[in-house]
């Protein structure tokens, strides 16, 4: 937990990508919590920071100003019309309602326990894979894969396909951020492969969200864009935030030896540690764009300037939280954001719920002792995603 | 002592049901109800799911 500083001239244009945020956020926004809580910037696409956690509710309920067309962190606010369309996320009322209802069911608490044995076999696998090495970097050998697995399983693909798909998803979700040629190309394969699913030009199983959308596709009147539409939202949603607050656990356990002996020892405090782990981690920023002149914590907002939503700027509110800083893994009281507030609250949490506390789990029971590779410092991913881009641990104990 | 949630709050977050199982119903959309008057000895856990739940949709009426 780094002393209360701001990069200088943050208040009046931060940068989110600044060095100092990417590495420890949480520092800034205690400073500006007393200081300005109400930051802006006119870099990378300008954008309204607020850090309070009744400032981010209260834009994340105001739903007739604040706009979810484009959710971008980063970058030029496209104009209406222009952007990427991947509904519910991106849309607003009155529309959001009915294409959120069709997903519902398909993310219930029976749909995810259905999903839990092959999420558990995926991370003992790849927990075996790990185990003999004495260092290995757990983003991309462990946790990355977890949510991979889970969405394959979840849409039925082809266990032929099955590692097709994992490359153009790496691709899109790793390398894409740096490299616009490669995510553009990763989005066309994932497109085409999900379009080809959809007019029956290969197979899928009958079991999955692919499958359920087409039988559903007449009472609902989906069109095929929004079928192939509402899988990539799957991928875009439910990947890179699951595999990043797995890391960023891990990483958490691997700094915090306590944490890491006490949850070895009383696994039963996993879903009360799941909770408190993504309150403070919490990875997502998302946006919004003002539809008309609004006000944020006290500051004008034009209309068309994106509005900033750090969920965990929200989780780590001392108005909210005791010792917000502090990671309690039986923290009782815990009404955190870190899968959002109001309409468009995360339809995936209990499914990355799930998957983090098996994967977590999985670890634990193989490989209870582990540190960080002090010649390795971990690097952290920004913008819309904050975790552990590389996570490389070294585990006691193993065959050199 | 009667547990109540406000349909037009309740986002599904099944944060409720995590906490306190047997005070809440979740339908199939995962939007939960309350079970309504709360058993003797379930007080606490009632309280522990109005303060967990991040919509503030539950309420506990402490005189009902
Ligand atoms: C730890 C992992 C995850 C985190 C932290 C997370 C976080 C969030 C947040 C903060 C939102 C709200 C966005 C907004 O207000 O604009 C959201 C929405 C959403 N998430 Fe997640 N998510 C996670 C995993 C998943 C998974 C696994 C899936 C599905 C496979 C998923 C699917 C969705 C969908 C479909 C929405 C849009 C809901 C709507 O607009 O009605 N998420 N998520
Ligand atoms: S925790 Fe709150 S929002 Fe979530 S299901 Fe329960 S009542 Fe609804």
């Amino acid at each position: 937990m780094g002393e209360a500083t701001l990069p200088d001239g943050w208040v009046g244009d931060f940068d989110l990508y600044d060095p100092a945020y990417l590495d420890e956020p949480s520092s800034v926004w205690r400073a500006m919590r007393e200081g300005c809580p109400v930051a802006r910037s006119s870099r990378r696409g300008g954008a309204v920071l607020p850090v309070r956690h009744a400032d981010i509710a209260a834009v994340a309920r105001d739903t007739a100003t604040f706009s979810s067309r484009a959710l971008e962190a980063t970058g030029p606010v496209p104009r209406p019309g222009n952007e990427l369309r991947m509904p519910p996320i991106t849309s607003d009322p009155p529309r959001h309602a009915g294409e959120r209802k069709v997903l519902l069911p398909l993310f219930n608490r029976a749909a995810v326990a259905a999903l839990e044995p092959g999420t558990r076999e995926a991370a003992a696998a790849l927990v075996d894979q790990v185990a003999g090495r004495p260092t290995v970097d757990a983003a991309d050998a462990f946790a990355r894969h977890i949510p991979i697995a889970t969405i394959a399983a979840m849409l039925d693909l082809a266990d032929d396909d099955v590692a097709q798909f994992s490359t153009w998803i790496v691709q899109f979700l790793k390398e894409g951020p740096r490299d616009q040629g490669a995510r553009l190309a990763a989005i066309a394969s994932i497109t085409g492969y999900f379009t080809e699913l959809v007019r029956g030009q290969r197979p899928v199983g009958g079991g999955g969200v692919v499958a359920e959308l087409l039988r559903r596709r007449d009472e609902e009147s989906l069109t095929e864009d929004q079928i192939v539409g509402m899988c990539f939202l799957l991928l875009v949603a439910g990947i890179d935030t699951t595999w990043s607050a797995i890391g960023s656990s891990l990483w958490h356990l691997a700094a915090h030896p306590d944490d890491r002996r006490r949850l070895a020892a009383e696994p039963e405090l996993l879903p009360t540690a799941v909770e408190e782990l993504i309150r403070v981690y919490a990875p997502i920023t998302i946006a919004r764009v003002a539809n008309a002149p609004a006000e944020v914590g006290g500051c004008p907002v034009a209309a068309g300037e994106r509005v900033l939503l750090p969920w965990a700027a929200a989780n780590r509110d001392p108005a909210v939280f005791t010792d917000p800083d502090l990671v309690v893994l039986d923290r009782a009281r815990n009404p955190h954001l870190a899968f959002g507030l109001g309409i468009h609250r995360c339809l995936g949490s209990g499914l990355a719920r799930m998957e983090i506390r098996v994967a977590l789990e999985e670890w634990l029971r193989r490989i209870p002792e582990f540190e960080l590779d002090p010649d390795r410092p971990v690097t952290w991913t920004g913008g819309n995603v904050r975790g552990p881009e590389s996570l490389w641990l070294q585990i006691p104990g193993s065959a050199p | 002592m009667r547990l109540t949630v406000d349909p037009g709050l309740c986002q599904g977050h099944n944060r409720c049901t995590a906490v306190a199982p047997d005070l809440f119903d979740i339908d199939d959309e995962g939007y939960a109800t309350a079970i309504g008057d709360v058993p003797a000895g379930s007080g606490e856990l009632a309280q522990l799911a109005v303060d967990n739940c991040p919509e503030q949709a539950i309420t506990l009426h402490r005189d009902a």
